[in-house]
């Protein structure tokens, strides 16, 4: 009999849980509400089943439990019951999977004013690249990787000279624009990820992948690697600083282009890169050598 | 279909003179045994031994992420070598093992009246090629740099570079030769399971009478024979790429500001193979946990399962599905994304014959005679379990869904509840019933009722709260949480309630265990047929059952698997050889 009462507790307990406890998504802060309203969604139906099956086992276990002198129905099948329930949960399921294809659609279809960001992940480091005045980025091969030349910018490509490049340093953006993030990896799969955004997508070495989102409140956001990258990986953080108009520009001034960077004179100073706040590569190699040495 | 009588068509393997091997020795009765169900035997304690080494690996990496650096021998390096064997381990080497080879061994023959496996020394061989597949797993866990820490996934290209633990020693190299092995031998004893159930049924079992966990076991190692070549094909090709330099996998790279020599490759291709091998898997895991849950449900309730046919088809169509559901893995992998809407349309889909299911289970239950016996309780819970793993999982099927959860603790949750609690409670549920008759004996009721409750509401309590984790961004495969901002005070609580629960779960599966081999000797009596069940396993000679199972003449059928409580009949289960009609039997055809 204690089963039919834990069968209710449990349903009773996740729905207190579901409403009650403190642990919910963290605020969102672009303009993928659709893909929140959509799991809201999904939390009704799936939560409704869940409570609906449980707690009918529940009555059953309790109504026919085994008694002196019992026995049990016999009826092997009823066509009509079995083809009802196939035609309900294929409602079901329709009502989930139309809402989630429509904002699918939204998500893989990028605005034609976004602007581009190229975001380059390697072990365990996060660096970035915009376009220079051109608009446009140049090409990038990670053939053409070097120590002054940290994401491979093709230099013969007259579109890359003006790029900005962010090595290993805070991406800025401005508030209320669209941007396609573009996702390079020089070594291995990562995963560029920030839950206050929603979005997420793998970096593959040797492809250029690519989401899209408009940045909705000010503020900095934790970039974290989604995608098991080695044993770097859970320090591999980022920051994501959301700027209104004036700061965006205020900070995209401070920012050195790839001509300037491969300058002769230049060379080197990609080691002073302004604002380094996050963890390097070659921190995180130092922070892991301490730890496996405890 | 009217009742086969002994007069009709007699298939070859149903000749009751089956050519068996009789041990001569002591060696040849108990270890290089030919009968399918020593070799079962073999397979289920191989597979629990290493299970328990997946348990001692759970506890540390719950140990690391509930206490974050209390322990310091468990460094970045180590917990993503426990968390790769774990995974590994759990789905490769203790569930498709023990489903398959375990209670797929011991019972296809007895349930299908047939007196062995159909090629008895393949079948041994398979057993061996198993044990040398773990052995070689085991071995890694003392080479040098250790185990892989790859991730159950083996993604590469880190799982072959040196950022990553075993990439470039010894660890993921034994991993992949391990895997080969394993399919080698998996590949042996499934082609007998398949056609010994196709063809070793004895006079009367048609298809449409055999019991579901014949159609689950026999419908996964269907699944299993298409779908392991995949991934046996991607091991070669990453051993290619490790040892010889090829470049399957590898495009160019930069590692550490060196270029190596790799170009070309897709890493991508890799998730291709592993997941058309990867998603088949789930249900390789889940088909027979269905049949046999079925079964469970039907005994202990003393009533039909309801719907077989519609149960049976489910079990076929879930099968075929599964094979074009794989690339909701790669949601978020960065394969062009209108295959999200293709991949989340069939993935959705599944969820319908899936459902059928679990409206069947539960109303079987409805108007029963409901005996709440300890396989009775772990039928429910593992419904209760596998409803909710089932139900997150519309949510990661659900393309858009996918992108925010992806990779979040939520999809740990998802996993762990819907292919490891809900199947092994099925497993669990599965020793309490078949116990007696492999041993003669029942397990002891107490121990199993304390194993039961702990079991049950612990990996609840540890999964339930574990998805909101997940829903809040928390990353999973983070050796550390402490630097995540998402991560609040009161969740670092929550994680650490997760892993007090963790302990105490796993310390009631050390129970179990001492009831399993305590009750050998100690247990009740069982008798031949303790739960009144109706399939051929339970009406054998002796019991357990002697070599060729079914003694001088095999059994003939002359009815459906689910006879309970006929109207008219005398006892409330009619067992399938018992010839003559009883009450108004309305089996379905």
């Amino acid at each position: 009999m204690a089963i039919a009462l834990v069968l209710v507790l449990i349903v009773v307990g996740s729905v207190l849980f579901h409403f009650l406890s403190p642990w919910w998504w963290t605020p969102i802060a672009s303009n993928w509400d659709y893909i929140d309203h959509t799991i809201v969604i999904t939390f009704w139906i799936t939560g409704v089943v869940f409570a609906a099956v449980v707690l009918f086992m529940a009555y059953c276990v309790f109504r026919f439990r085994h008694r002196e002198g019992n026995r049990a129905a016999y009826e092997p099948e009823s066509k009509r019951l079995e083809w009802w329930l196939t035609v309900v949960t294929a409602a079901g399921v329709t009502a989930l999977l139309v809402p989630g294809l429509f904002v699918w659609s939204q998500f893989v279809n990028v605005p034609r004013d976004a602007t581009e960001v190229e975001v380059v992940g390697q072990q365990w480091q996060w660096s970035f690249r915009l376009p220079g005045k051109d608009g446009k980025l140049g090409t990038s091969d990670t053939r053409d990787v070097t120590p002054e030349n940290p994401l491979g910018v093709i230099a013969s490509d007259p579109n890359g000279q003006d790029d900005v490049v962010v090595e290993a340093a805070d991406l800025h953006l401005p508030v209320g624009k669209p941007v396609k993030m573009l996702l390079r990896s020089i070594d291995v799969l990562h995963d560029f990820y920030v839950p206050e955004f929603r979005a997420k997508m793998d970096m593959i070495p040797g492809s250029v992948t690519y989401f899209w989102f408009t940045p909705t409140k000010t503020g900095s956001f934790q970039v974290l690697c989604a995608e098991l990258c080695g044993q770097g990986h859970p320090l591999m953080h980022g920051v994501v600083m959301v700027d209104t108009e004036q700061d965006y520009l205020a900070w995209l001034g401070e920012q050195q282009t790839f001509a300037q960077l491969s300058a002769p004179q230049q060379t080197g100073s990609a080691d002073q890169a302004p604002e380094k706040t996050i963890a390097s590569g070659l921190k995180v190699a130092a922070k892991l050598e301490t730890v496996g040495s405890r | 279909m009217v009742d086969v009588t002994p007069a009709d068509a007699i298939p070859p393997a149903e000749v009751a003179e089956v050519e068996l091997y009789h041990p001569h020795s002591w060696w040849t009765k108990y270890v290089f045994s030919q009968d399918a169900k020593v070799i079962a035997i073999q397979y289920s304690a191989t597979a629990t031994a290493i299970g328990m080494v997946a348990l001692v690996l759970s506890w540390l990496m719950r140990l690391q992420l509930g206490f974050p650096g209390t322990f310091d021998f468990i460094t970045p390096e180590a917990y993503y070598q426990f968390i790769t064997m774990h995974g590994m381990i759990m789905v490769i080497y203790l569930l498709t093992a023990l489903f398959l080879g375990g209670f797929g061994n011991y019972l296809i023959p007895l349930m299908v009246g047939a007196r062995d496996m159909v090629f008895p020394y393949v079948n041994m061989l398979s057993y061996w090629i198993y044990l040398l597949a773990v052995l070689v797993l085991v071995a890694s866990f003392f080479a040098p740099g250790g185990p892989t820490g790859a991730g159950w996934t083996l993604y590469p290209p880190q799982a072959i570079m040196t950022g990553t633990p075993g990439g470039q020693d010894w660890g993921i190299i034994l991993m992949l030769v391990s895997l080969i092995l394993f399919i080698i031998g998996f590949t042996m004893g499934g082609l007998n399971y398949v056609v010994t159930v196709l063809q070793g049924r004895t006079r009367g079992m048609t298809l449409m009478r055999m019991p579901l966990t014949v159609w689950g076991i026999f419908t996964a190692t269907v699944m299993a024979l298409l779908a392991f070549p995949a991934l046996f094909v991607a091991c070669v090709m990453m051993l290619f790429d490790r040892a010889l330099g090829t470049s399957f996998f590898m495009p160019a790279i930069v590692e550490m500001g060196e270029q190596l020599q790799h170009g070309g490759g897709s890493p991508i291709l890799f998730q291709h193979l592993f997941w058309f091998f990867g998603h088949p898997e789930v249900y390789i895991v889940a088909l027979p946990a269905f049949g046999i849950v079925s079964d469970l449900i039907s005994t202990h309730a003393r009533k039909n399962i309801f719907g077989y046919r519609m149960m049976v088809w489910a079990i076929i169509g879930i099968g075929a599905l599964s094979f074009v559901v794989w690339a909701h893995h790669m949601y978020v992998s960065g394969m062009h994304p209108y295959f999200g809407f293709f991949f989340a349309t069939t993935t959705l889909i599944i969820a319908v014959p899936t459902a059928i299911k679990v409206y069947n289970w539960v109303l079987t239950l409805w108007r029963g005679d409901i005996h709440l016996t300890i396989p009775m309780l772990f039928a429910l819970a593992f419904i209760v379990t596998f409803v909710n793993g089932g139900l997150t999982g519309l949510f990661l099927g659900n393309v858009v869904v996918d992108v925010p959860l992806s990779d979040t603790m939520f999809v740990v949750a998802h996993f762990h509840m819907v292919m490891g609690v809900a199947p092994i409670i099925v497993i669990f549920g599965a020793i309490y019933h078949w116990y007696p008759k492999v041993t003669g004996r029942m397990l002891d009721e107490r121990l199993g009722q304390f194993h039961f409750w702990v079991t049950f509401l612990g990996a609840y309590l540890i999964f339930f709260p574990m998805h909101y984790i997940g829903l809040m961004g928390v990353p999973r495969r983070y050796h550390e949480l402490t630097d995540v901002t998402v991560m609040t005070e009161t969740a670092h609580h929550l994680n650490s309630f997760i892993s007090v629960m963790a302990l105490i779960v796993g310390f009631a599966q050390v129970v179990f265990l001492f009831n399993l081999i305590w009750s050998i000797r100690h247990g009740r009596e069982a008798g031949g047929n303790p739960w009144r069940a109706t399939t051929l396993e339970w009406q054998t000679p002796q019991t357990p059952p002697a070599h060729g199972n079914f003694g001088k003449e095999l059994p003939i059928v002359y009815r459906w698997a689910y006879d309970y409580s006929v109207p008219g009949a005398k006892e409330d289960f009619i067992p399938q050889n018992m010839p003559g009609t009883f009450g108004t039997s309305k089996e379905p055809a």
